[in-house]
């Protein structure tokens, strides 16, 4: 890792261009009022915002610029309605109701549009290079893989938006982050964001956006930069973006809500608010991935990871309250310092997620799993409708389902179980989400590891975690 | 410029007794496990405050310092780096509202909680590394005594101590004139609005 440090500001760079193009005023705080561009919206942050402005009998005057769709508490079996869970059932009805009354665009939950928000909002074409993008939910920084100006804000600001479509906000500091060398065999998006938040730490990026770039960057697909993106916010960074470029152009061209005869206009405009050659920044890091492993997160926050090679650290290597905090995380995790992580059973792997639930992460699950059964649970969750019915296109259903995997319904599901999908007792689960937090997947003794699709196949395989380049 | 003070708002200072909760990293699912957000209000959310770590098989745990008896009452909550990472959902700042929590102490926010905090009117001020650990050692030698979180000055005082304190300026004056509660404030610009929303060319892009 290198660092170069500036006593500058950010200048020219993507997010400060985006920034000053949305902004309204300077508030009588010092604040900027910024106005947000594109709002989306789940059913879980969303209800207490539309009953705030019922409360002061305001309206929403520009509902077109938002959309809702239904993802965090719905089941990934049986969704005929009512749900089984009263609580989900009411939430589900409560944000149907929410988008009638205040005439947003939904996508409604039997449609071929339903997923995880941060997988079908991009895919259906409604995130673009140079909006400012708001969302009741911290991965919306997964958007930034576009070129968005993209964050995640709390349910009062959700009122805020609706009511006034602006916000009162900080202009964050901007690293950009290089990544280079040549990505290994086996190494994906996931594993280089995990390797970024361990060199820089869970709390590295408080106060920054973070621009991606750098060679690994430039060869990256968008679902590839959706992964890295998303992952920018367990890094302290409330914002995370990538430049927009061919890549990007390309795979907006002809989306369902992609511009369609203004399409060349808004790439000319999309290319504008990349950072310019000689943009500013307020520090530089440069990471090198080219020995870069397979990470497997040992702990409970997202930087406690380890390749594959590696062996958990050990207790005397942490000193203070670091060592307080990895003793607690043994213990709770079951697990001790020095040890390897390959060769540990797991009791269930979940395959899905805002994180890695897109087709392309499925094909690589696929990959590995074709012809093999599943030594334990499997569930295996695409992000959207569109990624199932890619995914059973291609026959990968069928994969899954002949190796003993659960094949379900789009949804959050077991990345934080507000659903049926839930760890029991202290099972010890290979996820491909992005929180190993205490309790996250639905039980408080549940014990999660972070892996990429490769490794979540590869450990589904084994039935204990696994390199999974020895498959590929 | 226009004034825009809503006189019953205002927050100069928070004062009273302080829970020390030290960790770095406590993120939104320790303060408020998802599993607890299927509810479409706010106003359970106080009791489900760190649940998961206060009660084991339904028992409280009694040397947590939300169930420690020296600690009921307090306001005031004391907090190392990150405080508040994770999730956005502001369920997390409202299950503290909500158990009595006023103001918080750490040595860095997480952004999206900071913000979060703001608008519910929970004051969120930094303090260096070495004053929070002088603050966590007299809040656990003397339990009951008073600390006061002071905008004005910005600083925060127990006993003869006056230790300095940092907080983003756009969000002290929003306690001290009492717009921190934006929408009033973010109403008013309905031109300005307006302008951008006429100049951002992609908001016409067919």
């Amino acid at each position: 890792m290198k660092w170069i440090f500036g006593d500058f500001m950010s200048k020219n760079t993507l997010y400060d261009k985006v920034w000053s193009a949305h902004t309204v005023g300077i508030l009588p705080t010092g604040q900027t009022q910024i106005f947000v561009g594109r709002h989306l919206m789940h059913e879980v942050t969303s209800p207490q915002a539309f009953e705030m402005l019922r409360d002061r009998k305001l309206s929403s005057p520009n509902p077109k610029l938002a959309t809702a769709v239904a993802d965090h508490v719905v089941p990934t079996i049986d969704r005929s309605r009512p749900f089984k869970d009263s609580q989900a059932e009411i939430m589900t009805a409560e944000l149907e109701k929410n988008v009638k009354e205040f005439n947003l665009n939904y996508f409604a939950l039997n449609s071929d549009k339903q997923g995880v928000c941060h997988v079908t909002f991009p895919e259906q074409g409604i995130i673009w290079p140079g909006q400012l993008a708001v969302c009741g939910d911290s991965h919306t920084c997964t958007y930034g893989a576009f070129g968005a100006l993209a964050f995640g804000i709390g349910t009062t600001q959700v009122s805020h938006v609706l009511a006034t479509q602006t916000m009162a906000m900080e202009k964050l500091k901007v690293r950009r982050i290089n990544i280079t060398g040549k990505i290994g065999k086996g190494v994906t998006a996931k594993d280089v964001a995990l390797h970024i938040i361990r060199t820089l730490k869970v709390n590295g990026g408080v106060g920054y956006a973070y621009e991606f770039g750098g060679e690994v960057v430039d060869a990256m697909s968008m679902d590839e930069r959706m992964t890295l993106c998303n992952l920018a916010v367990e890094g302290g960074a409330r914002s995370g973006y990538v430049n927009p470029d061919n890549t990007t152009f390309n795979y907006l061209k002809g989306k369902p809500s992609a511009p369609k005869k203004d399409f060349d206009r808004a790439v000319n405009y999309w290319a504008s608010v990349a950072s310019a050659s000689d943009a500013e920044y307020d520090d530089v890091v440069e990471i090198n991935v080219s020995k870069l492993e397979p990470i497997i997160t040992w702990g409970v926050n997202p930087e406690q990871g380890i390749t594959v090679s590696e062996k958990v650290p050990a207790l005397d290597s942490f000193s203070g309250k670091a060592k307080e905090e990895a003793l607690d995380a043994f213990n709770y995790m079951g697990i001790t310092g020095n040890q390897s992580l390959i060769g540990t059973k797991v009791d269930v792997v979940f395959i899905g997620s805002c994180t890695n639930g897109r087709l392309s992460d499925l094909m690589q699950a696929a990959e590995i799993i074709k012809g093999k059964k599943v030594k334990v649970r499997t569930l295996v969750v695409a992000g959207s409708a569109e990624v199932k019915m890619g995914a059973e296109k291609l026959g990968f259903d069928k994969i899954f389902k002949d190796a003993g995997c659960e094949w379900r319904l789009p949804g959050c599901s077991m990345c934080l179980a507000m659903n049926p999908d839930k760890l029991i007792g202290n099972q010890r689960s290979a996820s491909t989400s992005n929180r190993n937090f205490k309790g996250r997947q639905g039980s408080p003794t549940g014990r999660t590891h972070l892996v990429s699709p490769y490794t979540a196949a590869a450990t589904a395989v084994e039935g204990m975690f696994a390199d999974p380049r020895k498959y590929l | 410029m226009a004034e825009f003070v809503i006189k019953e708002n205002i927050i100069s200072s928070v004062s009273g007794t302080a829970i020390p909760k030290p960790a770095n990293d406590q993120n939104t699912d320790d303060i408020i496990p998802a599993r607890f957000m299927k509810e479409i209000t706010f106003a359970n959310m106080g009791k489900y405050a760190y649940c998961d770590e206060r009660f084991k098989d339904g028992k409280e745990i009694p040397m947590h310092p939300f169930n420690d008896k020296k600690f009921r009452g307090g306001s005031i909550l004391v907090a190392g780096v990150n405080y508040g990472c994770g999730s956005s959902r502001e369920h997390a700042p409202q299950a503290l509202y909500r158990y009595g929590v006023r103001a918080i102490i750490a040595e860095s926010f997480a952004e999206i909680f900071a913000g979060n905090c703001a608008s519910l009117g929970i004051v969120g001020v930094t303090a260096t590394a070495k004053e929070i650990a002088s603050l966590i050692e007299f809040i656990n030698n003397n339990p009951s005594e008073k600390i006061v979180v002071d905008l004005v000055e910005k600083k925060v005082k127990y006993k003869s101590i006056e230790a300095p304190i940092e907080i983003l300026e756009g969000r002290r004056r929003a306690f001290l004139n009492g717009t921190w509660d934006a929408l009033t404030i973010l109403q008013q610009n309905k031109e300005g609005i307006k302008k951008v929303k006429e100049t951002l060319p992609y908001l016409r892009f067919e």
